[in-house]
């Protein structure tokens, strides 16, 4: 499975924690299209914790977590 | 002639009563612009760096800076300057609200305190007239009462700033408060405010904007139009801050495994979305709140058990959640409140009840110690009475505790436990999995501070673009250009969260409309590059040594124990040398040919 996990306001209507098939996924790309995020609202896209691409491979086991542009303090 | 300043600065004495108008040297103001710089400078140049930090010689500078007042974006702010009874080094805490913005507006560049008054004072400003009234009455109450309380003496248009009982304790993590929930939060400066008996200063201006003294208003306005929309047009600072406030941090950091666990023990919570910035919007938040002429309103307004007051950012979501393994975001908002009520700094109080946590745990401190409430992990009462405890402190325990994790895990023969930088706790990042924050870490001139040169923008939020958090390449370039453009938008009078979206060239626009200087962006970060070798030759005029530019311990000999970032370590002694180089430092203090070329030849040979 991959676990899937969205924040702030990716979670609207689509929920925080998710575990998808991993043989139905390849890439970061065919999840966001599952979850109909547009690739623009997409501003930090990490793999096992650490900075990816949707571009990147998935595979059994990842965790991705998904966030918005957001902010910082 | 340069603009923007009123040329007006007020030297109070407390021990004499006497009040001194003193023209404001505009060759100085032009190069170190205003706020933090100019501040630091005539606290240099007064010899304020050998004096006993407590003591009636040591001064309080309240200054604001050029940008203060003006109709630039997030321009409300002004810095206290002073030396630091925490860190024994330069202190200077930023504040927002509307109180320095109505300083300018009654006509003053800065005030400068100095001496000790004989008893409880307060200073009542009303444009040019300053005076200094019987403050006994209001000793003891809590900062919010007494902002209630003067307000209704000087009437709706006042506005507040104050030193809760922390501050007339002398709590070395004490904060002065303005406007009810704004804190200039770090380094003590509370402590120092108490120590001269000056519990408030009170500013009514008449005066609503300081058009008076822009040097080209029409060019301010387009510069000013031209921040705003890019503001706007960015996610960060349109949107993103206004619906999560900073708290959206939490999930980030903790997902890419840098948010610190029970004292730095592990840098993954679990728990961490219970505390977040999504659930707290779910939960507690009863709306958003900004500073003066701020559109960015990144403030949080929460419900504490019925009550409506300021809500936590994330540092204090960080430092009394996970690293006190606690996951009640309910206990979060109400220590923040007390951290508020009491005049605290809401990031080294929680940090020191964490290292006192992790005491406890190895059996340092003795459960007799605690009076009746353990220093357990997560335990919610523990956090609550100790932070009460630390501001009015009645017990050995407490006072220990109330001088600083540094202080009480020296106290215990462990000063390792201590997750702190120059006596002051570091923020919540991990400088393990972070690797340039770990240098702004360890040459914060006001010690452990993330907010000197915010290298989690690049690292972690891909601003102004995506770095490899895990590298040290390059990053000492970079944390000194941060440091640098900082040290300019804190002198300036700007909020530093302007920073997501404006750069170098923005502020340079707004400050030569507003003052009439003509500033490229690469002159204005050299004049960030002079602040911030003037703090450290103030620093080494204070007896800084350079083993004092050091992370704790655990940092580079411990590697992470859980999470994305397990096995992890900071490369702080590969990336120091390489960010003395790009500053012209040798052992941690600037060359004589770096000082000359900055034109700091005041400090050549010092
Ligand atoms: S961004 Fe936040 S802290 Fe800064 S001025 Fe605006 S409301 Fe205040």
């Amino acid at each position: 499975m991959i676990e899937v996990r969205l924040f702030a306001t990716l979670r609207k209507d689509r929920g925080k924690v998710m575990q998808l098939p991993a043989s139905e996924f390849s890439d970061g790309v065919s999840i966001l299209e599952h979850f109909a995020i547009p690739r623009e609202e997409v501003a930090i896209f990490l793999i096992n914790g650490f900075h990816s691409k949707p571009e990147d491979p998935v595979k059994d086991g990842d965790i991705l977590a998904i966030f918005p542009p957001v902010g910082g303090g | 002639m340069a603009k923007s300043y009123y040329e007006k600065i007020a030297r109070i004495n407390l021990t004499t009563g006497e009040i001194k108008i003193e023209k404001l040297d505009l060759d100085l103001a032009r190069k170190f612009i205003g706020g933090r710089g100019l501040g630091t400078k005539i606290l240099y140049d007064e010899g304020v760096a050998t004096v006993d930090p407590l003591s009636p010689e040591n001064k309080l500078i309240y200054i604001t800076g050029p940008m203060t007042g003006t109709a630039s974006p997030s321009s409300g702010r002004y810095m206290v300057v002073t030396k630091s009874p925490l860190t024994g080094m330069i202190a200077c805490s930023n504040s927002g609200g509307i109180w320095g913005a109505k300083l300018k507006y009654a006509g003053w560049d800065a005030l400068i305190v100095e001496g000790e008054a004989p008893d409880w004072t307060y200073i009542n400003i009303v444009d040019d007239k300053i005076e200094l009234l019987d403050a006994r009455k209001y000793f003891g109450m809590m900062s919010e009462q007494i902002d209630e309380e003067l307000k209704a003496v000087h009437g709706p248009k006042s506005s507040v700033l104050n030193i809760g009982p922390a501050g007339e304790n002398k709590v070395l993590m004490a904060a002065i408060m303005n406007d009810k929930d704004r804190a200039a939060g770090r380094s003590g400066v509370g402590a120092v405010m108490g120590s001269k008996k000056l519990k408030a200063i009170v500013v009514t201006a008449t005066r609503t904007n300081i058009e008076d003294i822009i040097h080209d208003v029409p060019a301010l306005k387009a510069a000013n139009a031209e921040c705003l929309k890019i503001i706007r047009e960015n996610s960060v600072t349109g949107q993103g801050l206004k619906t999560y406030g900073t708290a959206v941090l939490v999930n980030i950091v903790n997902n890419i495994g840098a948010f610190p666990t029970n004292n730095w023990q592990g840098s993954y919570y679990t728990k961490g979305d219970d505390i977040s910035g999504e659930t707290l919007a779910d939960t507690y938040l009863v709306k958003n709140s900004a500073c003066h002429r701020c559109p960015i309103a990144c403030g949080r307004v929460v419900n504490v058990n019925g009550k409506v007051v300021g809500g936590p950012e994330y540092e204090p979501l960080w430092a009394y959640g996970g690293n006190c393994g606690n996951n009640d975001l309910n206990t979060i908002d109400e220590a923040n409140m007390l951290c508020n009520e009491l005049g605290l700094d809401a990031i080294s109080v929680p940090c020191t009840i964490a290292a006192a946590m992790e005491l406890y745990q190895r059996g340092y401190i003795k459960e007799e110690e605690c009076d009746g409430v353990p220093l357990e992990w997560g335990s919610t009462k523990a956090l609550i009475e100790w932070t009460k405890r630390i501001g009015q402190p009645d017990s050995p325990l407490a006072w220990l505790m109330s001088s600083g994790s540094a202080r009480l895990c020296e106290h215990y023969g462990h000063p390792e436990i201590s997750m702190s930088v120059k006596k002051q706790e570091m923020p919540a990042y991990d400088a393990r999995a972070v690797q340039g924050i770990g240098i702004t870490y360890a040459t914060s001139n006001r010690g452990g501070c993330h907010v000197r040169g915010y290298m989690i923008s690049p690292e972690v939020l891909g601003l102004p673009q995506q770095l490899d958090r895990t590298v040290t390449d390059e990053k000492a370039f970079w944390a000194k250009t941060f440091q640098d453009l900082t040290a300019v938008i804190d002198s300036m009078g700007n909020c530093l969260f302007t920073s997501f979206a404006l750069g170098a060239p923005q502020y340079a626009a707004l400050l030569n409309a507003a003052t009439g200087t003509n500033y490229t962006p690469d002159e204005l970060l050299v004049v960030g590059d002079r602040i911030y070798n003037i703090e450290r030759m103030f620093n080494k005029a204070a007896g800084m040594k350079p083993e004092d530019d050091r992370l704790p311990k655990r940092l580079y000999e411990e590697p992470i124990t859980n999470g994305p970032s397990e096995g992890q370590i900071s490369k702080i002694k590969l990336t120091l040398p390489q960010y003395y180089e790009a500053r012209g430092w040798v052992d941690a203090f600037p060359t004589d040919e770096t000082l000359k070329k900055l034109g700091l030849d005041e400090c050549v040979g010092k």
